[in-house]
């Protein structure tokens, strides 16, 4: 799968998450999930969990520990998928 | 210093035959039944395969609220929050900015419920901790299972600052949560109130009833015959779901803000028998239940003379009869003298811990409406109602004149609420 392919679905997955619209429409690598999304830190769990069964991946603790931004999580994946 | 008075000033409802008051109080007077066949509950063994749910609610939630909020939620929250949105609206309120910090600090709710987020528990919780998949939970399990998720969600939804919770007290629970928001304005300690309850829809709320043997399994071909309250072929209750949210307000901040004031709370009192006399966990103490009633009616300083009619509990289980013989000792009225009876329950079933709330929404209504909706499916009137017959109401009739109602809930747990309305006449009736 190309990474912009799992970036996109990367932001599908967030979307339903997001409480800020306005920084779902410019999103970026860059983007931080909690800060500029606005995400609740306590669904994070299940931003993983979605992550876990869509792409077919474990994630481990220490792992959604070092997801800060959309592309932390895009980069997370692509490493798992190998 | 007299205590405070306490009005109506909104209403939130999502009944099984309506939603919203305009809805509802043309179902009260047409007789609309909300009762309809479940196939779920005929899928899963149900001997009673009828119920109310709300419907439409499914398409309705998303113009309340956002997916990340509904993510959290179950139906039990869901029609607590659309019936507490709609009740804040109706007094004149405006939903708060989500990205605001303001929060109304003289503004709580006692939203109750009888049985919460079993579905949760049910169909989530307990399988995956069962497979050994704590993990797999994800993080909205609590708030959807703790008892006060419906009233914690409100207070999001609306920024109340003042007190916040759930109560439960069975099938008394929603009158239980009015009697004690009113109590709180009363005292000074809130300006306003969001009181009410609501009741999921899941079989797994009404499979332990059905157990008992105290839900109707004898009309599942005909629905909306099936809630028989004072009927001689009544054959237990209709179990229902939904909401019923009532913003009481201090007269002197309703009057203050100039809003529209649907009727007056006089009076409430709560009690229990104390599973003595007859009373059990599953029946009325009558010496509690009539103590229960005059309490109210004390605190109301009303006469028994001045109550034109009677929401009852009314479930249609064989303890009808035990409670009108209960309201005429507690009222010191002869049978013919009677207020009007009535079962707002024959047209919606029994709403568990919402019942009380939504059929004091009803009340409220009849009072502005000056009307007494009638009490479907006793035509064959309980023998032992004989001598209430001509007191029964069957089909809806206008009572102009009407200007008082008396509403009571009781509940497993020998536990008694009873709630006394007035209508409102304008700022003519405060002296």
């Amino acid at each position: 799968m190309e990474e912009q392919q799992v970036f996109d679905r990367v932001v599908e997955i967030l979307r339903p998450f997001a409480k800020n619209p306005s920084a779902l429409a410019s999103v970026s690598k860059d983007t931080s999930i909690m800060k500029d999304l606005k995400v609740n830190s306590a669904r994070f769990v299940d931003v993983v969990l979605e992550l876990e069964d869509h792409f077919g991946i474990a994630i481990s603790d220490d792992d959604t520990d070092s997801v800060n931004t959309v592309g932390d999580a895009v980069s997370l994946v692509m490493t798992l998928k190998k | 210093m007299e205590p405070r008075r306490v009005v109506v000033t909104g209403l939130g409802v999502l009944a099984p035959n309506a939603h919203g008051p305009g809805e509802f109080v043309t179902a009260l007077r047409e007789g609309r039944s909300g009762i309809r066949f479940q196939a779920h509950l005929k899928e899963s063994g149900f001997a009673c395969q009828v119920g109310g749910i709300p419907v439409g609610v499914e398409t309705l939630q998303s113009s309340y609220l956002t997916q990340e909020e509904l993510f959290a939620m179950n139906p039990n929250m869901v029609y607590a929050a659309i019936a507490a949105i709609d009740a804040w609206r109706d007094a004149g309120f405006s939903r708060p900015d989500a990205s605001s910090d303001e929060v109304d600090w003289d503004t709580g709710a006692i939203i109750g419920t009888g049985v919460g987020g079993i579905d949760t528990v049910a169909e989530k919780l307990g399988p995956k901790t069962d497979a050994g998949k704590v993990s797999r939970l994800g993080s909205a399990m609590v708030e959807q299972v703790m008892s006060s998720g419906n009233s914690a969600r409100v207070a999001g939804l609306l920024a109340l600052g003042n007190q916040v919770t759930t109560n439960s007290s069975a099938c008394n629970t929603s009158t239980e949560a009015i009697a004690d928001a009113f109590f709180r304005i009363r005292e000074g300690r809130a300006e306003r109130m969001l009181a009410g309850g609501s009741e999921g829809c899941s079989k797994y709320s009404w499979a332990g009833f059905d157990a008992m043997r105290v839900l109707n399994r004898t009309k599942n071909a005909e629905p909306e015959r099936a809630s028989r309250p004072m009927s001689a072929t009544a054959a237990g209750f209709v179990p229902a779901s939904g909401a019923g949210i009532l913003v009481l307000e201090s007269l002197d901040s309703a009057v203050r803000r100039r809003a529209r004031i649907y009727a007056e709370l006089l009076g409430a009192f709560v009690n229990s028998g104390g599973h003595r006399s007859g009373g059990s966990m599953t029946a009325p103490n009558p010496l509690g239940v009539r103590r229960c009633i005059q309490g109210a009616v004390a605190m109301a300083k009303v006469d028994s003379t001045e109550i034109g009619a009677i929401n009852g509990h009314l479930t249609a289980t064989m303890a009808d009869a035990l409670e009108i013989n209960n309201w005429c000792a507690a009222l010191e009225l002869r049978p013919d003298r009677m207020p009007w009876l009535h079962s707002t329950k024959s047209l919606i079933g029994h709403a568990l811990g919402a019942a009380g709330a939504i059929e004091s929404i009803a009340v409220v209504l009849e009072l502005v409406h000056g009307f007494v909706h009638g009490s479907a499916n006793c035509e064959d009137l309980h023998p032992e109602l004989a001598p209430f017959a001509d007191r029964v109401v069957h089909s809806s009739r206008d009572v102009p004149e009407l200007e008082i109602i008396a509403k009571a809930s009781f509940g497993f747990g020998d536990v008694n609420g009873c709630l006394i309305w007035k209508k409102w006449k304008g700022n003519g009736a405060l002296a």
